[in-house]
């Protein structure tokens, strides 16, 4: 009896501060809210936001970096086990192809009408997505080295290059320049970037024909060996994770990285006055003379999910749009990311992803079938830059593995 | 025993193989064999915070219709086994053609993502599973002969790799064997070469991918040989011992004969197991270096888009690879227990 009379008093204990946490209102009565998302400092604010609306009949998020290998199949269900997926310009795709995300037009109509209008992603007239802050990768670099060799921050990958040869004859170190080159998704967004630098054409006009064998194809190859000549050795093995642990341990001088794991390395964790103190944001770096910078824009934004009731539809929705409401900025939370939500201020943190916007940077392809490419890149790029075979030769390899992967899933024939 | 009684005894295993293996492989089997509908593809004008772009999407409705008429897809027979990012039955012959010498043709061949899984898996299978065997051996022979009163501790030690989860274990190799850890400065000393890195370099990777793997199965071995080992018979032991057998000649013709019919399943076991080589390569961040077929199989899902068709033909070309890597084993079994019948 003692037992259970404890037991009893405890989960109503559990009970009473989940609550007293939960107070946010949102306007909420029933539905759940299950959240399949990356995971980042502003994403999981979002999150913990959105889940702290009182009236939900289940709040939970599954945030991991691993999201887009799992929120697809966690959304085909029916009844989905996920009732919103937060995704950037290239994952939103992969949803809307296979038809798993509800448009929110009448959602917005209802309950929407105060979301600015440029946060709303549109796919065919269709609001998709809510976007709640942009992303882009740009330079970052140590203040203090380029002090000791006398150089600007560079504004080119030439430059760049240049400071790297500097830094390294100079002694100071051995690999200066840092960069997510990890085979797979990583390294086949750095091609992008760079590609998109040398204004590249991915695709043969209205087409699904890739085109990518070409003089700025070449160029975008060597242009990524020259640097990876300047980078760990082992640089095939570090993602954007791995390439923060060499930034913070002071390895790296210069690298292109993106704007939203900034602030992580700017703050006194993880790392000695030295490095932190003197980490400094760039804009994005331009290639080969051209004007546009080569890397890219992204927003991230929420979707709700198609194959789940109304009332988990609209709950999800006024919880998603609690999550992203000027009630989530605080000193903590400011500098976490380029928010486009009302009352946020700029921090020297964000200025990167600032300068990739005014420097008009294109934002990455939204098309069905550009996923397709990027795996075809992840894959292929590697065996160039370790010597294995030509810049041409890869780059054939790349147009093969594509062109059969879009014949099997029917964008050509 | 009865038939009757045979039947009711065997059915709940064979309603779990039938629910749980051989209906999922009937699906991945069928899977394989169609591909995704044509796309019908419309231009959109797609806006958000960046502006508006012209591009293109897929049009649902046709699509939903499309889907409703067949479920499974556009039958495509064999075309995924045969298009370039599986058999590549089109490329290979213009490959020979090509070549100068047949070291040549091998080289382009691995230059096709099949063929560069299958060398790794193949050359995995091949180093690993003997090696697997002769150092489960050997263990179990060191610890059967040590003192009674540390056997058991030993035994606890010798298990631990195959206890420690694959991801875990090789991921805990992998930040030992980086340029900065305790195995990877060691091996730039002894090789007195200080920009030795294991992860940059292929041949050290693959050495590397089957170390782990070793190290990993060998305690399987070890613990099958070391129960087989309490079965040896002490009087012909003794009785070799009383002939003057020296300790390599017992080994050699009482323990290793006695221990044959538990190699045969040793080996069955790991050729399947290695076969399928897979958490390493993750873990190692390796796929720059090494690739295998349940690798393929994972990226073909991981994407951005997935490739169900073509993870589904890699699947079915491992599940014949298994099969015939495991025919003479089964043969001989099959044989084996020929005769004793």
């Amino acid at each position: 009896m003692n037992l259970r009379h404890i037991l009893m008093t405890g989960s109503f204990l559990v009970a009473a501060s989940a609550t007293a946490s939960m107070a946010a209102d949102c306007g909420i009565t029933e539905g759940r809210l299950s959240i399949i998302g990356n995971e980042f400092p502003a994403i999981q604010t979002v999150a913990r936001n959105a889940q702290d609306c009182a009236g939900l009949s289940e709040a939970k998020a599954n945030l991991t970096a691993d999201h887009q290998k799992i929120n697809l199949a966690g959304m085909q269900g029916n009844p989905a086990e996920y009732t919103t997926a937060i995704v950037a310009n290239s994952s939103i795709v992969a949803l809307v192809n296979e038809d798993v995300i509800r448009p929110l037009d009448d959602l917005v109509a209802a309950f929407g009408q105060d979301i600015p209008k440029n946060q709303l992603i549109t796919i065919n007239g269709q609001v998709m997505a809510v976007a709640f802050m942009a992303n882009a990768q740009h330079l970052v670099y140590r203040k203090d080295i380029l002090e000791q060799i006398g150089m600007e921050p560079p504004k080119t990958y030439e430059d760049m290059l240049a400071a790297a040869e500097k830094i390294r004859a100079e002694g100071i170190l051995e690999y200066p320049l840092g960069g997510a080159y990890m085979a797979g998704w990583n390294l086949a967004q750095e091609f992008v970037n760079m590609y998109i630098g040398h204004g590249g054409e991915f695709y043969e006009p209205g087409t699904a024909q890739v085109s990518i064998n070409n003089p700025a194809g070449v160029a975008t190859l060597e242009m990524l060996k020259s640097l990876s000549a300047y980078m760990n050795p082992d640089y095939l093995t570090h993602d954007s994770n791995a390439t923060s642990a060499e930034w913070e341990a002071g390895n790296v001088a210069l690298m292109n990285m993106w704007g939203s794991r900034t602030g992580v390395l700017m703050d006194a964790e993880g790392s000695t006055p030295e490095v932190y103190e003197n980490t400094t944001v760039g804009g994005p770096m331009t290639v080969a003379g051209g004007n546009s910078p080569a890397s890219t824009l992204w927003w991230d934004g929420w979707t709700v999910a198609k194959n789940i009731s109304d009332a988990d539809a609209e709950a999800t929705f006024k919880a998603m749009k609690h999550g992203i409401s000027p009630a989530i900025l605080n000193d903590e939370t400011m500098g976490q990311a380029v928010w486009m939500i009302e009352g946020y201020q700029p921090a020297p943190v964000n200025e990167g992803v600032f300068s990739a916007i005014s420097m008009q940077t294109t934002p990455y392809p939204m098309l069905p079938h550009h996923g397709l490419l990027h795996t075809a890149l992840g894959d292929n790029i590697a065996d160039f830059l370790q010597g294995k075979e030509s810049a041409e030769q890869a780059l054939s390899d790349i147009e093969d593995a594509y062109m059969t992967a879009a014949r099997e899933k029917g964008f050509v024939n | 025993m009865k038939h009757s009684a045979f039947f009711w005894f065997v059915l709940p295993s064979a309603v779990a193989m039938l629910l749980f293996i051989f209906f999922p492989i009937v699906s991945v089997v069928v899977q394989s064999l169609h591909a995704a509908h044509e796309q019908v593809i419309i231009e959109v004008e797609n806006c958000g915070p960046f502006g508006c772009t012209k591009a293109t999407a897929i049009d649902q409705e046709a699509t939903a219709a499309l889907r409703e008429e067949q479920p499974l897809g556009r039958f495509a027979g064999l075309e995924i086994y045969k298009d370039r990012n599986h058999l590549a039955t089109a490329q290979i012959g213009p490959l020979w053609e090509q070549s100068t010498s047949i070291g040549d043709f091998i080289g382009k061949l691995m230059n096709l993502p099949f063929y560069k899984a299958l060398g790794f898996t193949l050359t995995f299978t091949f180093v690993v599973t003997p090696l697997t065997i002769i150092f489960g051996f050997i263990i179990a022979v060191a610890v059967n002969s040590a003192a009674r009163a540390i056997r058991g501790p030993l035994i606890f030690f010798s298990l631990l790799p195959m206890m420690v989860t694959p991801l875990i274990g090789s991921l805990i190799l992998f930040w030992m064997v980086d340029a900065r850890g305790i195995l990877g400065t060691a091996l730039r000393w002894l090789a007195d070469d200080p920009s030795l890195s294991v992860k940059a370099d292929t041949g050290l990777m693959w050495a590397m991918l089957m170390v782990y793997g070793v190290w990993h199965s060998a305690p399987f071995a070890f613990i099958v040989y070391y129960a087989g080992l309490q079965t040896v018979n002490t009087d012909t032991l003794e009785a070799a011992r009383i002939d003057g057998a020296s300790r390599w000649q017992q080994i050699r013709h009482v323990l290793i004969p006695h221990l044959l019919p538990l190699t045969t399943f040793i080996a069955l076991m790991q050729l399947m197991d290695n076969f399928r080589v897979f958490e390493p390569i993750v873990s190692f961040n390796a796929s720059a270096h090494a690739t295998s077929l349940s690798w393929a199989i994972y990226n073909d899902l991981g994407g951005e888009t997935q490739q169900l068709s073509s993870a589904a033909a890699t699947s079915v070309l491992t599940i014949i690879g298994v099969a015939i890597l495991l025919s003479p084993v089964l043969i001989r079994t099959y044989r084996d227990y020929g005769k004793a019948a």
